[in-house]
């Protein structure tokens, strides 16, 4: 594959250009093109030529060959459509990485060539009918990305057969045909809406982020199928991959807002005080006490607050921000401040998202200030940060500046201001513009160091300060004539125009103030009139008109001499203006009364400009949206509504119980008609909780309320960590809200149920989460014998579970069938089979690895040393015959040649068939053949099983009486520990150790190679260094021979 | 959701496209390289673009842009955060993310474009998964390979995508069992002209690298989970159990992952392992300057600073320099006027010190900007925040894993801001 592809490039890069490959695949190259690109252009003619017939050959690998290039040739742009009649034939091979290479090119290339992707569509019409669920998936992945309308009816019923398969990864697969088939065909709408409403109900952590995707694409407006699924939604939230995790915390943000009520106060919007409330915890509880009188958050809302905030923690950058947004746009404004954190720590991410992350907080900062204050430090800027990274980082400072900080923050921007990158610096000179206006302390402070800036030697700072100044002085006019005579004496050295534009405005705003200068300002300009901007040619008329109401015996010529150079300028704005002005401020007959104003008009005060943030507006969009980042509407944008001023019904999000099993929903679904609130929250679990009952297949009863305990016991018997703590959530949630006590009843609560088994089924430590406070500790001191003491019934309730796809993700548990595992101990000991005495210089020894045989699972292995202790070399050392037993053996390669005092080591395979017979065979040499035997110890026999105790005691359960054996013994005194009995049983026959809980038990289980079966052996140690060995398996003549064996090498010492 | 991927090198050319929606033209890009035109450095692309009929949202990394065509509204960071992804995978899978690797294994890469999305929406972004699907190339296979005639697709259906955590394979085996915690603290500083801290904090990282069979439930606990201040997790972190017990709870991914990051917020209170004493300075007339940087150790907790290299940008109107090191080197490239001075091991008792002169072009005026020193270290065995793993516990399996626990400290975004003196000839 390697030196295929490089080919390729090569050729790419010789060709250079996309016509080389269109020139190549037409049918007849152009001989008429000679010249030197000629010869490179045929090779190219040549080497893609010959892809139809490796396509069209018998070989896969030649296909195969063929289909790397091509798919090459796509991944580089070039076209590659020419092929596809050749390539469609492959779509049915056998060949896995060939079929998946078709798939790519069918996928690209089906919309250009849709009758011939026509061809492809039975096979994957069959495929989605295969038992392998993966396969299933696959093909209608592929047949979904066949944009070719005419198989719209298919891709419909395939989707909707899709949606109501077994496994949940074919229905992930379906919602996102969903999308597809509706950007194929807008008129299907309303079928797909059927299958995302069945979807949505889908319980699997592995659909919901697909579907919410499809839900957002094709309608979003369709805000009543989540309602019954809201709940779920925000349970399941913490298991869903993270992608899908953001296309639902971004679609339940809008639905929370057409919902639920404003947890925001009347005054709310702009009120710094409960910010302070946050950092301030006595303030915040009589705030919240405030609060409460008149607003109760409703239980679905706190539930999302609640559910997305340890999201906050997600390695995923767009996560974190959609959680931040959430909050935003969602939270009562005290516990915004959560989010504070997380977004600075994004801070410390890639480029990219630091931008985007910081065009986020540079609304959200203007708002409410005091959230980013304490973390100012992060927002300074460093000389290794990118240009909008800067700007970005000096819009935020600005925003954060207030009485308190702005000397330190003006401090820094001196700093800025002396940077390398002029464009930055520009930027801090607007930056310190914008602190003094809003901070009318400092106004001064920043006009003086604005001022000393105007002998800056770069030009761009010199400009930006004057463009500053100009707007700090309309502010203050008064004492400051001072600086606008400096301003005049560098008017001859600023080139830049908005610059000399500024100053120009700023003689004629208050020429009054400077009746000297201004004059011969305005006579400098006539001078070098035409050779202006355009920009500092309108101000040049403006100051002429100016001084000629004011001075106009000084400047009445000059005037009238800019007014006929503009009279007859190229642009006409500013021949425009020209006439204009001639008209207002030159007493002749026809002007009109307006001449009279003239004064009036130009030298009005005017208001000083108001110097605000670029992100002013940008709050108007959805935090951490496209639409925000680029400050207009990106096309598909979803309006956040506004709060609605009455929430709507609630109880439209309590789920209905529509599965006929249970027996207690008639019950439920009465109350909750009746006594609305309460059954709301009843309710809250029955969601959650109707999936442990369908597992468990238990548990009736007619209260509701204690049929809501029982569910949730059983969901802890199932270790069923996440949703049994997010179930304890909702029961905080239902005790309304914040208040500390209802928690902890909670809390409570959850202790009675976790004791309630009779022993503790919680294998992990995260099964514990709530409670783990008390029983984190006892749980990590008896974990390793609670491991084996899971009932079997959570073992069959996970199995359950998983079909729906809502297991948590500590479901490990193990198999009821014993695994073969690694070898705990291999013997080194080697027997003897072929002395070299009697095999005449050749030398064997046997031993036997105990590593599961590669020929056949029911072989045992053993490997064979062969040394040839001659001084000859031994030819052709081979297996004769076998002899009469008709072991079955898997014979090693014939050594050709063995040097001498060489040896070689050379593995066989024998099926013993579970019996201690020996192996007879004869090794061969070039002249010789020895009769040899290989005899094995019955604890060869065996390979090691994993499994846990209680599986231990099942099989241990199934072979008594006939298939027991078990003898006393005394132990050798140093074998009393766990340690040294564990090396010797190992020593003796290839067991796996069964972890134990008892100290005095130890327990090791295995399985015979030939036919499977179970070998199951405990040591008990009793008093006084007694001990009980028992050996369980149905091989009646397996476990005596073992037994002895064990009795011999425990009591040895 | 995501249209389009280009992958464009520094020049300009788009070697690799994949569509996983409708074909969008390559000419899309131009406004994305038009841009690139307007930026100095190819840093200062601005990430989101808008054009009259996409939105083009891209990356820089690695010399290399991915770029994006979105078509309708959709979360930037979506986006940002799936082609960061996309450059670890092609790292994850071929050692290094550049155009040369990209180029060479263009086919596997293609597939595994195919295969993290689907309709432009995330299907498989773990490296595990993906592994399983289309196996990683190494030497010894690629001839096998070619030898056989077997390829690197997975002929085993996965089961990791199935699962509940996609994160770890199933049947993980391993002969010895062994998992190591790399505990990475990183000191971004700011200290001023007179060596006081400007700004300080501890950014961590704890990486893993875990090869344990089965199903491993791991516990790692720490002596001092307090000093956390803010903290992140791989997906496989059970956030609960943080919340109230402060430990560490999940099943591993198999192989390397990042298992956290963490900030620890001390303020003013972060050790400094090293101090800078230097002076930058130039003669008011004439065109001459000295320069003048000693660096010594500091807060080290007894350990060694090794790997100390100093970095500064010397303003753009330097001619020439002409410097001596007691210790390491310097190189100068006067293109770029950077001077790099790799010092090596910090000995106590001898100060690595540069000093030498500068000088400036002819008639060029005093630069008025301080440069500032960038420092670069690193201290084995030491984890600076003062952190420490407490224990390791396994559960679930019942074998004996290897464990163990490294700490390194290094220097994050570490500048030394300097005093420009100016000097007056004569005296």
């Amino acid at each position: 594959m390697l030196s295929m592809s490089t080919n390729n490039l090569s050729y790419n890069d010789q060709g250079g250009s996309d016509s080389a490959v269109e020139v190549g695949q037409e049918t007849t190259p152009t001989s008429s093109n000679a010249g030197a690109g000629f010869g490179l252009f045929s090779t190219n003619f040549k080497k893609n030529d010959d892809l139809k017939e490796m396509l069209e050959s018998n070989k896969d690998s030649l296909k195969l060959d063929a289909m790397k290039r091509i798919i090459a040739l796509i991944a580089t742009g070039k076209n590659a459509s020419e092929l596809f009649p050749a390539v469609v034939k492959n779509v049915a091979s056998k060949n896995i990485e060939l079929k998946k290479l078709v798939y790519v090119y069918l996928v690209r290339y089906a919309e250009e060539q849709q009758d011939l992707a026509l061809l492809s569509i039975s096979t994957f019409q069959r495929a989605l009918k295969d038992p392998n669920q993966l396969i299933r998936a696959s093909a209608l992945r592929v047949l979904s990305s066949i944009r070719v309308p005419i198989i719209v009816p298919i891709m419909m019923l395939a989707i909707k057969e899709a949606a109501s398969d077994m496994s949940p990864y074919v229905r992930k697969t379906s919602a996102h045909a969903i999308q597809k088939l509706y950007s194929l065909d807008p008129d299907q709408k309303e079928h797909l809406i059927e299958v995302i409403d069945k979807l949505l109900k889908d319980k699997s952590t592995l659909v919901a982020g697909s579907v919410v995707m499809a839900f957002e694409e094709v309608c979003p407006d369709r805000i009543d199928l989540i309602h019954k699924n809201y709940r779920k939604l925000c349970n399941l939230l913490v298991d869903v991959e993270e992608w899908g995790q953001v296309v639902i915390i971004t679609m339940l943000t809008r639905y929370a807002r057409t919902q639920f009520t404003s947890p925001w106060k009347e005054d709310g919007l702009f009120d710094e005080n409960s910010e302070t409330a946050f950092y301030e915890s006595d303030e915040k509880k009589t705030k919240n006490g405030d609060e409460k009188k008149s607003y109760m958050m409703d239980p679905d809302h706190r539930l999302l607050l609640r559910n997305t905030k340890p999201l906050l923690q997600s390695r995923n950058t767009a996560v974190v921000v959609s959680v931040a947004q959430l909050y935003w746009h969602l939270a009562p404004k005290h516990e915004v401040g959560v989010i504070t954190k997380s977004l600075v720590r994004l801070l410390r991410s890639h480029r990219e998202v630091q931008y985007v992350v910081l065009q986020n907080i540079a609304t959200m900062s203007i708002q409410r200030k005091g959230m980013f204050e304490p973390y100012m430090k992060s927002f300074y800027v460093r000389s290794t940060d990118a240009t909008h990274i800067k700007s970005l980082k000096l819009e935020i400072l600005t925003s954060l500046a207030n009485e308190a900080n702005i000397s330190t923050i003006l401090r820094e921007f001196q700093t800025y201001v002396k940077s390398q990158d002029k464009q930055f610096a520009a930027g801090t000179i607007q930056a310190i513009g914008r602190c003094a206006t809003n901070i009318s302390e400092v106004t001064d402070t920043c006009l003086q160091g604005l001022v000393l800036l105007l002998s800056n030697r770069d030009e761009t700072v010199v400009a930006e300060s004057v463009v500053v100044i100009k707007k700090l002085l309309q502010t203050q006019p008064t004492q400051h004539s001072d600086i606008i005579k400096h301003m005049a004496k560098l008017f001859d050295n600023i080139a830049v125009p908005m610059a000399r534009a500024s100053i120009l405005w700023l003689m004629g705003e208050y020429c009054e103030r400077v009746p000297q200068i201004a004059p011969d300002v305005l006579r400098k300009m006539a001078k070098s009139f035409t050779s202006e901007e355009d920009i500092v040619k309108l101000q040049t008329v403006n100051l002429a008109a100016k001084l000629y109401l004011t001075n106009s015996k000084q400047t009445k010529l000059l005037t009238q001499y800019i007014l006929n150079l503009g009279k007859y300028d190229q642009n006409y704005d500013i021949r425009d203006r020209t006439r204009f002005i001639r008209q207002l401020i030159v007493p002749n007959e026809k002007s009109g009364a307006l001449g009279k104003y003239a004064r009036r008009i130009l030298l009005a005060p005017k208001p000083a400009p108001v110097l605000e943030s670029t992100y002013k507006d940008r709050d108007r969009y959805q935090l951490g949206t496209l639409s925000h980042t680029i400050n207009t509407k990106a096309s598909g944008y979803l309006e956040l509504s506004d709060w609605p001023a009455v929430a709507p019904d609630q109880s439209v999000r309590n789920v209905e119980v529509i599965e006929p099993v249970k027996e207690w929903a008639p019950s439920l679904g009465k109350t909750g008609k009746s006594k609305l609130s309460k059954s709301s929250d009843d309710k809250f679990y029955s969601d959650s909780g109707e999936e442990e009952e369908k597992e468990k297949g238990s548990g009736s009863s007619s209260s509701d309320d204690s049929s809501s305990r029982s569910e949730e016991s059983s969901s802890e018997a199932e270790s069923d960590e996440e949703k049994s703590s997010s179930q304890s959530s909702e029961e905080s949630d239902k005790s309304s809200s914040q208040s500390e006590k209802s928690s902890s009843e909670s809390d409570s609560e959850q202790k009675k149920t976790t004791k309630k088994p009779p022993q503790k089924k919680t294998v992990k430590p995260t099964a514990k989460d709530s409670d783990s406070d008390e029983n984190g500790n006892v749980a990590k001191e008896t974990s390793s014998s609670s491991a084996e003491e899971t009932s079997s019934g959570s073992e069959s309730g996970s199995d359950a579970d998983s079909h729906s796809g809502t297991e948590c993700k500590k479901k490990t548990k193990s198999k009821a069938k014993p695994k073969v595992s690694g070898p705990a101990f291999v013997p080194e000991k080697r027997h003897d089979l072929l002395h070299r005495m009697t095999g005449k210089g050749l030398s064997a020894q046997y031993q036997f690895p105990r590593q599961p045989c590669l020929y056949q699972p029911t072989m045992v292995s053993v490997q064979i040393s062969l040394t040839n202790t001659t001084d000859h070399p031994l030819e052709q050392i081979h297996i004769g015959d076998r002899g009469p037993t008709g072991l079955d053996m898997h014979c090693f390669n014939t050594v050709e040649c063995l040097l001498p005092e060489a040896s070689v080591t050379v593995s066989l395979g024998v099926d013993f068939n579970d019996s201690t017979q020996a192996a007879n065979f004869q090794l061969c040499t070039k002249e010789d053949q020895f009769s040899v035997s290989i005899q094995p110890a019955v604890g060869e026999l065996f390979l090691p099983a994993t499994m846990t105790e209680q599986d231990f005691r099942k099989e241990q359960g199934k072979l008594l009486g006939m298939n027991e054996s078990s003898a006393t013994i005394t132990m050798a005194a140093e074998n009393t520990t766990r340690q040294p009995i564990s090396r010797q049983v190992a020593t003796v026959a290839n067991l796996g150790v069964v972890p134990s809980g008892q100290d005095n038990i130890h327990r090791f289980a295995g399985k015979t190679a030939s036919s499977g079966a179970v070998v199951l052996v405990t040591v008990e140690l009793r008093e006084s260094s007694a001990a009980l060995i028992t050996i369980n398996t149905e091989k009646s003549v397996m476990g005596p021979m073992l037994l002895r064996d064990l009795k011999r090498a425990l009591t040895r010492a | 959701m995501i249209n389009s991927l280009f992958l464009i090198n520094p020049s300009g050319e788009m070697f690799l496209e994949k569509h996983w929606k409708s074909v969008v033209s390559r000419s899309v890009c131009d406004y994305f390289l038009e841009a690139k035109e307007k930026a100095l450095e190819p840093e200062d692309v601005p990430p989101v673009i808008h054009t009259p009929h996409h939105y083009l949202i891209s990356i820089y990394r690695d010399k290399l842009f991915f770029l994006s065509v979105i078509q309708t509204e959709v979360p930037p960071l979506f986006v940002i955060e799936f082609l960061h992804r996309v450059a670890e995978m092609i790292q994850d899978y071929f050692g290094e993310c550049s155009e040369t690797v990209v180029k060479d294994h263009m086919v596997m890469v293609y597939e595994l474009l195919e295969e993290m999305l689907d309709n432009g929406f995330p299907l498989a972004t773990e490296s595990n998964v993906l592994k399983e699907m289309i196996r990683p190339p190494t030497i010894l296979r690629s001839v096998v390979n070619t030898l056989t005639g077997t390829s690197n697709v997975g002929d085993t259906l996965l089961t990791g995508q199935l699962s509940t955590i996609p994160w770890r394979r199933a049947g993980v085996r391993y002969t010895n069992n062994e998992a190591y915690f790399d505990v990475v603290e990183e000191i971004d500083a700011i200290l001023d002209q007179s060596g006081t801290t400007v700004f300080a904090e501890i950014q961590g990282v704890v990486e893993a690298c875990v090869k344990l069979s089965g199903m491993p439930d791991l516990t790692l606990s720490f002596m001092n989970p307090r000093l956390l201040d803010d903290v992140s997790f791989h997906p496989c972190v059970r956030y609960k159990l943080w919340e109230s017990e402060r430990v560490l709870s999940f099943i591993p991914p198999d192989g390397n992952f990042t298992l956290m990051t963490y900030h620890v917020n001390a303020q003013n209170l972060v050790a400094i392992p090293v101090y800078v004493k230097q002076s930058i300075s130039f003669f008011e007339c004439g065109s001459d300057g000295r320069l003048d940087v000693t660096v010594g150790p500091k807060q080290t907790m007894g350990k060694t600073v090794e790997g100390v290299m100093v970095t500064v940008h010397l303003p753009k109107t330097i001619l020439s320099i002409n410097l001596t090191a007691t210790q390491g080197s310097y190189t100068y490239d006067n293109g770029t006027k950077l001077l790099v001075w790799d010092i090596g091991k910090l000995n106590p008792q001898k100060l690595p010190n540069l000093r030498g002169s500068l000088s400036l072009q002819a008639g060029a005026p005093k630069p008025e900007e301080n440069p500032s020193l960038n420092i670069d270290l690193k201290i084995q065995q030491l984890a600076i925040s003062g952190l420490k793993v407490n224990r390791l516990d396994m559960f679930g399996e019942k074998y004996k894993p290897f464990k163990g626990v490294k700490y390194i400290t290094k220097a994050g975004k570490f500048q030394v801001l300097t005093i420009t003196a100016s000097i007056n000839k004569y005296t």
